[in-house]
């Protein structure tokens, strides 16, 4: 099954278009490549002079500085990937209303990029975690999994964004607020602990960014954080956030596939 | 399905068109509840046809007939409202040259980019980038990017990557639309080698002696719906005559327009075309004809030239001719009508003609033109024979020298 979407010519395609958007991106800029760790670094910076020297957030927090760059990678992981997949398929409209490719290679391969982006972040975490004397914990293997975690709802949103984007250009202006609101909502500038009343905190490790980033801090950085587990003390709902995930990649699946169909037309 | 490479059935498409796009904040949210209403617009109506393996299919019709939806749903790009496609056998993913050729990359890494679209992967590509590039002559340009290139060299080189997918069945929408008279050649070559292989193409095109010359088969869209489908050059001749009704309709109605306007001095009264005693519009080949010219100048002309010259469909001049070359200047006395008759050698072949016509003042060191109009008469030509798609037929006698 899956051997039929990934026959010889899907991965060479796919290659193609990653290798072309990667080309693309950084054209014409002297640092190219460099602006996708340069990015990320200064708006850490940023936040952690704001947060950390002058509000003094993560006081208590081991290894801060750490904790923070990890959650800013994750979401900003998230967030590329849907922002660049949301307009990926209609900014490919030429491609799309005159050859017959499938139509869901364009998603994955900006997902494959963004991917990519985020390895090499992980490797500027690692520098620092290096810096800050983080011990290395066994609990480290998990990091894989909460990452595939993080990238099927990326991938699920992605699809569903990018499809509905083909119907309604106002979807990317809902969503840049969406991502603005989830940045917030999510603990990434400030540790969960902060928020003192208990359903709030709740509230907010259901959301999936929020599980992930936390589960992420704590199999890597410090076993001190927050994680959905602690949070729900075992209730069955500590599963709903793995829940959200599932639903939402299927039926964001589901509806690609449906719209797929009418994307030439569409577009 | 033996040797049947493609079938259609019932294939209908509907597009919908809203009626209005909201592009201001205002309007969408003024009109947020209010419904939103489509226009259907049916582009293809109930088509049933079959392609057999190894022919040569024919798509033409007028702009707008539904040519290129056809194409796009035999291609899959377009997905059908009712009906369905059959294909044996792999098919051309792309309709167009070059799709997905990015300026702000350059040849070289178009040409993989453009490969990986045809299912192509690196290393297949490497293996045949020389002969590519070889063959679009552009070895020296393939570092510049792709924006720097000229329109020619583009789909050279689109062409010559297009030509490497080896399907069995292969969709083409007006590729020769572009390119030189040497790369058409090349296309034209590259036609006949596709023919000599057996493979299926479906060609949709708005040249008819293309689609006379390649074609086996072609079919005719109206509206949507198919018109007819038969021997390509049947399926040419049909559309040369639809079209040409349409073109003498519109030339007519111009006409009457520019009957009203005409205030210069000369007065053409009328332009026929005979064929031994007989007024005609269907000449035949291989006799002669004339064009009768009868005018009048409202002011005394001491040297007036009068010049006709026929065209073809496409607009090109095969015979011209003046009074001047033949018989010298004309004397023309104030509202006095007189008649010319310009006695042809047929040397035209089967299809349409027009006559256009001139009138000039030659007295004067420089001529001035007093008069001129395209399309002042029509007519065709019918029964040359074998040759018929050569523009002339011109009377050639064969000696044989030695042998029987």
């Amino acid at each position: 099954m899956i051997g039929v979407y990934f026959s010889k010519k899907n991965r060479a395609l796919l290659a193609e278009l990653v290798r072309t958007d990667f080309k693309l991106r950084y054209q014409g800029s002297m640092l190219g490549y460099a602006w996708s760790l340069l990015r990320p670094l200064l708006l850490f910076l940023i936040l952690y002079i704001v947060f950390v020297k002058f509000l003094k957030i993560g006081k208590g927090i081991p290894h801060y500085p750490v904790y923070l760059l990890l959650g800013i990678v994750i979401w900003n992981f998230f967030s590329e990937m849907t922002n660049q997949s949301l307009t990926s398929i209609v900014g490919r409209g030429s491609l799309i209303r005159k050859i017959r490719i499938p139509r869901w290679i364009i998603i994955l391969s900006s997902s494959v990029a963004a991917v990519i982006n985020l390895l090499l972040n992980l490797i500027v975490v690692a520098v620092f975690a290096v810096v800050n004397h983080v011990e290395l914990m066994s609990t480290i293997v998990w990091l894989p999994l909460i990452l595939v975690e993080v990238y099927v709802f990326a991938l699920g949103v992605s699809l569903f964004l990018s499809a509905l984007y083909v119907k309604y250009r106002d979807v990317s202006y809902i969503w840049e607020v969406i991502l603005q609101a989830g940045f917030y909502l999510t603990p990434i500038i400030y540790p969960l602990a902060l928020i003192t009343n208990e359903t709030l905190q709740k509230l907010i490790m259901l959301n999936p960014m929020g599980q992930a980033i936390q589960s992420a801090r704590y199999s890597v950085v410090s076993h001190q954080t927050a994680t959905a587990w602690q949070v729900f003390d075992g209730g069955w709902y500590r599963f709903i956030p793995f829940i959200i995930v599932g639903a939402v990649f299927v039926f964001g699946l589901l509806y690609f596939k449906s719209e797929a169909r009418y994307f030439a037309e569409n577009v | 399905m033996d040797d049947t490479a493609i079938k259609v059935e019932n294939l209908s498409k509907t597009f919908k068109l809203p009626h209005e796009k909201y592009s201001s904040v205002k309007s969408s949210f003024v009109n947020f509840y209010r419904k939103r209403t489509y226009e259907t617009q049916k582009a293809l109506d109930d088509i049933s046809f079959e392609i057999k393996k190894g022919e040569f299919f024919g798509i033409v019709g007028r702009n707008g007939s539904g040519k290129s939806t056809l194409l796009k749903l035999i291609a899959g790009i377009y997905a059908p409202t009712r009906g369905t496609v059959t294909i044996d056998g792999s098919l051309t993913p792309f309709i167009e040259l070059g799709v997905g050729f990015n300026p702000e990359l350059t040849g070289r890494e178009n040409v993989y980019l453009n490969g990986a679209l045809l299912g192509f992967n690196r290393k297949e590509m490497r293996a045949m980038y020389k002969d590519i590039v070889e063959f679009a002559e552009l070895e020296k340009f393939m570092d510049q990017k792709l924006k720097n290139y000229s329109s020619g060299m583009q789909v050279r080189l689109a062409f010559s990557i297009a030509i490497r997918a080896h399907s069995d069945i292969l969709l083409l929408d007006e590729v020769l639309a572009v390119g030189d008279a040497a790369f058409q050649q090349k296309c034209y070559d590259y036609f006949n080698k596709l023919k000599e292989e057996k493979k299926t193409i479906i060609l949709v095109s708005h040249s008819m002696p293309i689609v006379e010359k390649y074609c086996d088969r072609a079919l005719l869209l109206e509206d949507g719906q198919l018109s007819k489908i038969g021997e390509s050059d049947k399926i040419a001749g049909l559309y040369e005559a639809m079209f040409l009704k349409e073109e003498t309709k519109r030339i007519e109605n111009q006409r009457n327009e520019q009957k009203q306007s005409d205030d210069g001095p000369i007065k053409i009264h009328k332009v026929e075309i005979t064929q031994g005693t007989k007024i005609t519009k269907n000449v035949q080949a291989k006799r002669n004809f004339s064009i009768n010219v009868s005018l009048e100048s409202k002011v005394d002309l001491e040297k007036a030239n009068v010049g006709i010259n026929i065209k073809n469909r496409d607009r090109i001049m095969l015979v011209s001719t003046d009074n001047i070359e033949k018989i010298g200047g004309l004397k023309l006395r104030k509202n006095k009508k007189i008649e010319i008759f310009f006695d042809i050698e047929n040397i035209l072949t089967d299809g349409v003609y027009i006559v256009n016509i001139g009138v000039a003042d030659y007295s004067p060191i420089i001529p001035v033109m007093l008069y001129r109009k395209e399309h002042v008469q029509e007519f065709n030509v019918s029964g040359v024979g074998p040759h018929a798609k050569s523009l002339t037929h011109p009377n050639i006698t064969v000696e044989i020298d030695g042998g029987k």
